[in-house]
């Protein structure tokens, strides 16, 4: 599989991958951004360590389809549901929220309730990461 | 019924290569093996005898009969009072060596009432922001008998001035401690993340503990220059064992511009890897790394006291290694990465246990961990000897090319302009990333073979792991209630003179802190005012965003 080769499926998305909190392992949200980017996404990331709000405003301002939170450290319900509720207090409750990292499925239904469109983990393929990511923004 | 739910979870499920497994001619760093080494192929005369520069065989003449490598067991969660019953526990099975696992707000410098810390306390390890913590997660144990070893990096300096302060306290001389604390900055801001200060004050800050350490604690090593994180974020063996012994030299360079001379300090120096499962990779890894670094110290710097050349190394067996799918699996991975750290020569090793790809070890997981090194210790044999390997025309002929390798690499950021420029920039975290994008796409077009999770794989065994640890739902209340109390009780006035004098010591490089942060400590100080009064004259790292 080369997902460089895949037709321009994101053309024209803006998509902003995002660290909140402290955790600083990055490596799955760097193959994240260079997987969409490849499928012809535009892509901001954010850098360590930004706080929901921080990322909220960011989403806004760079005008993004779609946020992508990558949470290793086992804090992602606290992450997601901040960040969903900022997006949401600055009214950009349009923008996707997509979340990666180490969650156990025990936790989906509670973060898909607090508005995860979907959740990765590092054992699915990346061209089907990107196909599902396509979906949401169509 | 199809639904739209159950339509997406197919598709994300991983999927089987279309091709069977093959047998892979090169190694997992791209070097391309010979179906026959025959000895010509390799370079026999650079292999030299044991303990005896350029250390190729072993720093020792005896290998592990004089001493067998300590069995270090990672371990560090929720509150200090959860992590000492742990640590008692671990000791009573025989553990000879404690490691900690502190939590991200302790790692960078945050307090747990602060708001940075909102959801992360205790939870990737323990909760230490005073001295009163740093008493109970010690309480029982006397740190004159153990060796401690603390996965600690930007905020390093602070918690092995903590580790002084409760040694002082409970009697134990600061000249027996042994240990290390990680407090490897170069390789947090490529992979890992802890930073907290720019390059140039951290270099600094590193340079005091080194400094402070050498003539006040002469048995504990202030620094453990890791390649694992590095590693697990992507990079190859290859590349591993060359980002760090550029770090290595970086720290080298850094000292020698203190006026400190490398014949001493560079004794304390210690190093720190991941071992993956290519056994002879590995194993060739270990020895060229020991070899290059001996030679590479003498050709820059002039070092000549053998036990200054000496290239002392902890291994973790495990990482990015270990699959969630099939996860009894990992227990044969880190048996075969255990007997590859052991052949490579390690001084300490740690093995995962097969549930730390996704969650905190179980009591009977960490268990089988350290039964695993118990195995390969007393029953394989393989310590016997020393070097059981050398000669071996296939491991001596890898050991040479893995050697011509890593020294591309160190001569790649030297062209680039040196590691402090490549990390400043973004270059080395950018080739990481590329790295880590190849891994991921190797693996799951099934060109690297992981069994039972792309090729061999059992669907209906995927989510079988045994008992799940659970945290403690009241610990960051806990926490918050003791950092209140410590806060109410501690002498006002003593905090504030001795964070004021710490601040007026970061003016003035020749100074060394570590004098400062000790009174600090001692006075209960959290480590989030320790951390603001650096940040005051010294500022922060300014991530460089480049993929």
């Amino acid at each position: 599989m080369n997902v460089s080769t895949a037709p321009p499926a994101l053309a024209g998305k803006r998509i902003l991958i995002a660290k909140p909190g402290l955790d600083g392992h990055d490596a799955g949200a760097k193959v994240i951004a260079l997987a969409l980017r490849d499928a012809g996404a535009d892509i901001i990331y954010t850098g360590l360590r930004k706080t929901p709000d921080y990322i909220a405003r960011m989403a806004v301002d760079e005008d993004v389809h779609a946020v992508g939170l990558s949470i290793l450290s086992g804090s992602h319900n606290e992450l997601v549901n901040a960040t969903a509720t900022r997006l949401a207090e600055l009214g950009a409750s349009e923008i996707k929220i997509f979340v990666g990292g180490t969650i156990p499925v025990a936790d989906h239904p509670g973060l898909r309730a607090a508005g995860a469109a979907e959740i990765f983990s590092a054992e699915m393929p990346l061209d089907a990461i990107v196909r599902r990511i396509t979906e949401l923004l169509q | 019924m199809n639904t739209r739910r159950d339509a997406v979870s197919t598709d994300l499920s991983p999927r089987v290569p279309s091709h069977p497994p093959t047998l892979a001619v090169s190694t997992p760093s791209g070097l391309d093996v010979p179906a026959i080494v025959t000895a010509e192929m390799a370079s026999h005369s650079a292999v030299g005898e044991p303990g005896r520069s350029p250390f190729t065989r072993s720093i020792f003449t005896d290998g592990y009969r004089g001493r067998l490598w300590t069995f270090r067991q990672y371990s560090g969660f929720g509150s200090a009072q959860e992590t000492n019953e742990r640590y008692h526990f671990l000791l009573r099975q025989g553990a000879t060596g404690l490691s900690v696992a502190l939590d991200l707000p302790t790692q960078c410098g945050y307090d747990p009432d602060d708001s940075m810390s909102s959801g992360e306390v205790g939870k990737v390890g323990v909760s230490v922001s005073t001295l009163a913590d740093a008493e109970l997660l010690f309480r029982g144990i006397d740190l004159g008998a153990i060796s401690t070893s603390f996965t600690i990096n930007g905020t390093a300096a602070i918690l092995y001035a903590m580790y002084l302060a409760v040694a002082d306290k409970t009697g134990v001389p600061r000249k027996k401690l042994t240990g290390t604390i990680q407090n490897d900055i170069l390789k947090e801001y490529v992979a890992r993340g802890t930073w907290i200060f720019p390059v140039r004050p951290s270099m600094r800050l590193i340079a005091d503990t080194i400094l402070f350490s050498t003539k006040e604690t002469p048995r504990f090593n202030p620094i453990s220059i890791a390649g694992a994180h590095v590693r697990d974020a992507g990079a190859t063996a290859v590349e591993e064992m060359g980002y760090t012994l550029a770090n290595g030299l970086a720290y080298v360079t850094e000292l020698v511009g203190r006026g400190a001379d490398p014949n001493a300090f560079a004794q304390r120096l210690s190093f720190f890897f991941y071992v993956h499962m290519d056994l002879f990779e590995e194993t060739a890894k270990f020895r060229a790394g020991r070899r290059l670094w001996a030679k590479l110290l003498a050709e820059k710097f002039g070092v000549t006291d053998p036990r200054a050349l000496m290239f002392r190394f902890g291994v973790v067996c495990g990482g990015s290694s270990l699959t969630a799918a099939q996860p009894y699996n990992n227990i044969v991975r880190v048996a075969i990465e255990n007997m590859a750290a052991v052949l490579g020569g390690a001084q300490s090793i740690f093995t995962c246990a097969y549930d730390e790809a996704f969650q905190i070890p179980t009591e009977f997981s960490a268990e089988l961990a350290v039964r695993t090194q118990q195995i390969v210790a007393y029953e394989s044999g393989v310590g016997r000897t020393v070097d059981p390997l050398g000669g071996s025309y296939y491991v001596e002929w890898l050991t040479d090319r893995m050697e011509e390798e890593i020294r591309k690499v160190i001569r790649d950021i030297d062209d680039y302009g040196g590691v402090e420029r490549a990390i400043e920039e973004g270059y080395i975290q950018a080739r990481v990333a590329q790295r880590a994008y190849l891994r991921k796409q190797r693996r799951e077009s099934g060109e690297d073979t992981v069994v039972g999770e792309n090729h061999f794989r059992n669907d209906s065994t995927k989510h079988d792991f045994g008992e799940m640890f659970r945290m403690n739902p009241n610990t960051t209340s806990n926490v918050l209630a003791r950092l209140a109390e410590v806060r109410r009780s501690r002498d006002a006035g003593r905090v504030s003179t001795a964070l004021a004098a710490l601040e007026v010591a970061t003016l003035n490089p020749q100074e060394n802190v570590m004098p400062y942060l000790i009174e600090c400590c001692r006075a209960y100080a959290t480590v989030g005012e320790m951390v603001e009064r650096l940040k005051r004259n010294w500022g922060e790292f300014k991530e460089p965003i480049r993929l």
